[in-house]
């Protein structure tokens, strides 16, 4: 496992309510990782630019303003033109079942809705980075 | 390693990020590319901004850079957090302030957790400083955790280093205790803005006054210490640099060009005559003895069984042996473990 897990904790597009980022930050930071938290109305140029600058292992996006399906390609796309392609990213927040499939397509490894056991989102991110280190190898 | 190094040399902003991860992984294969970019290192200015938590030396780094993109030059900020002593993890939240500064391919921001150091850095911040120092940035802002009195690190690191305080955060008396006002070369009174920010000045002016100036030209490196050099002449027309105060609203930009002259003076002071030969000298021998220090104690403790180890804790805390002798006895074993 690796050691020091650093996720990037964004919150996209305009809605205010960082709240849940707080909460999941706060929560990982218990469970012993470097969060980097960059706060509100990040553009996805802000995104890739701190994910990069920072090498997280992961982005953890909370959008709760219903734009996920115009700013999660986005942000993938900015990422990978950034040669993150290999950085996985993970979504937080009000996500309607009947989007959850079109995400995953688009790369996303997971989604946590209001109200997800945070021991729960702290094992999926130790596996889901545990998979991208094998694939590195 | 050796395509990342060539990377870096080439200013590629994604090798500089992962190389900066191995360091601070502390990851084996990194000395050799440390190694390597050595040479290539001792170009940029590394300037130190420290003070106590909530003083705004986020906002005041955002300011600086800005007005050091505004000459052109290239600016990287590393950023420093306290690592949980319980779980480990850290929030790092100094790129909230500095959003005005995304989108700008001449300033490079890494966020670095202390991972158990106390000083006020990361036990790596320095090796992060020359990867940085390396890729060409020619300006390096360092910003240490929320300081309090002692964690003054960042002195042994930077070439200037400021000290950012804030109104209502003390009396006269905080002002001639020892510590971090004494590593000053510039003291900024951030939050100008706020009741109190002239009583503030004041208390500093009448530090700076009642006491020689606190000017690390006179300090030497002895053992690792910082001791201050007996003045042998009084009269002497050697000069001194006086920590000027400079009063700040970091986020309206207020005061940042002052500042930023004052610590081209300072830059201009310490470069003038061989000074920053000597505190480069001073630099380089406080950072043998932190390394040396930290590699012996882990190859004493490599070489020395667990089993003794816990055997003394035992002893100590049965009160058959006390602290000081336990390590003479721990010393006595490894000298006796390695020489057979």
């Amino acid at each position: 496992m690796k050691k020091n897990i650093r996720i990037l904790i964004a919150k996209p597009g305009l809605d205010g309510h960082d709240r849940g980022a707080k909460v999941i930050a706060r929560a990982l930071r218990d469970a012993g990782f470097e969060v980097i938290y960059t706060g509100l109305r990040q553009t996805p140029e802000m995104i890739a630019e701190a994910a990069l600058q920072e090498d997280v292992d992961i982005v953890g996006l909370s959008i709760l303003s219903g734009a996920h399906m115009v700013l999660v390609p986005k942000i993938r796309e900015v990422m990978n033109a950034n040669e993150l392609n290999d950085v996985p990213i993970i979504l937080g927040g009000i996500i309607p079942d009947e989007d959850k499939p079109a995400l995953e397509l688009m790369g996303v490894k997971g989604i946590f809705g209001p109200g997800t056991n945070t021991e729960l989102i702290v094992s999926k991110i130790h596996a889901i980075v545990a998979d991208e280190s094998d694939l590195l190898v | 390693m050796d395509d990342l190094i060539t990377a870096i040399l080439n200013g590629s902003r994604r090798a500089v990020a992962r190389l900066i991860t191995y360091v601070s992984d502390e990851s084996p294969q990194v000395a050799p590319a440390l190694m390597a970019l050595y040479p290539h290192t001792g170009k940029a200015w590394v300037i130190g901004v420290t003070g106590a938590p909530g003083t705004g030396k986020s906002s005041l780094v955002n300011g600086i850079a800005k007005a050091y993109r505004a000459q052109n030059l290239l600016v990287g900020i590393i950023a420093v957090d306290p690592t949980s002593p319980f779980t480990g993890g850290a929030i790092l939240g100094d790129r909230i302030r500095m959003r005005d500064l995304s989108g700008d391919s001449g300033v490079f921001i890494r966020s670095m957790a202390t991972r158990g150091s106390l000083g006020g850095l990361a036990r790596t911040t320095r090796d992060a400083i020359r990867v940085l120092d390396a890729a060409g940035f020619d300006i390096i802002l360092v910003e240490t955790v929320g300081a309090g009195q002692s964690e003054v690190d960042i002195v042994r690191t930077a070439h200037t280093t400021l000290v950012v305080e804030a109104p209502g955060l003390g009396d006269e008396v905080q002002a001639i205790k020892a510590g971090i006002l004494e590593i000053a070369d510039v003291l900024v009174v951030n939050k100008a803005d706020r009741p109190g920010a002239q009583k503030t000045v004041s208390a500093l002016r009448m530090m700076l006054d009642i006491g020689h100036p606190a000017s690390r030209t006179r300090m030497t490196a002895h053992h690792g210490q910082l001791v201050a050099i007996e003045n042998t002449h009084t009269h002497t027309d050697e000069p001194m640099w006086i920590p000027p105060v400079i009063q700040t609203v970091a986020t309206d930009e207020k005061g940042i060009a002052e500042l930023i002259g004052a610590i081209q003076q300072h830059r201009e002071f310490i470069q003038a005559g061989n000074l920053s030969v000597a505190l480069e000298r001073q630099r380089i021998e406080i950072e043998l003895h932190e390394r040396l220090r930290e590699a012996l104690i882990q190859r004493l403790l490599q070489t020395t069984p667990p089993d003794y180890f816990m055997g003394i804790i035992d002893q100590i805390q049965q009160r058959q042996l006390d602290p000081q002798n336990a390590v003479t006895a721990i010393l006595a074993n490894y000298e006796q473990m390695i020489s057979s």
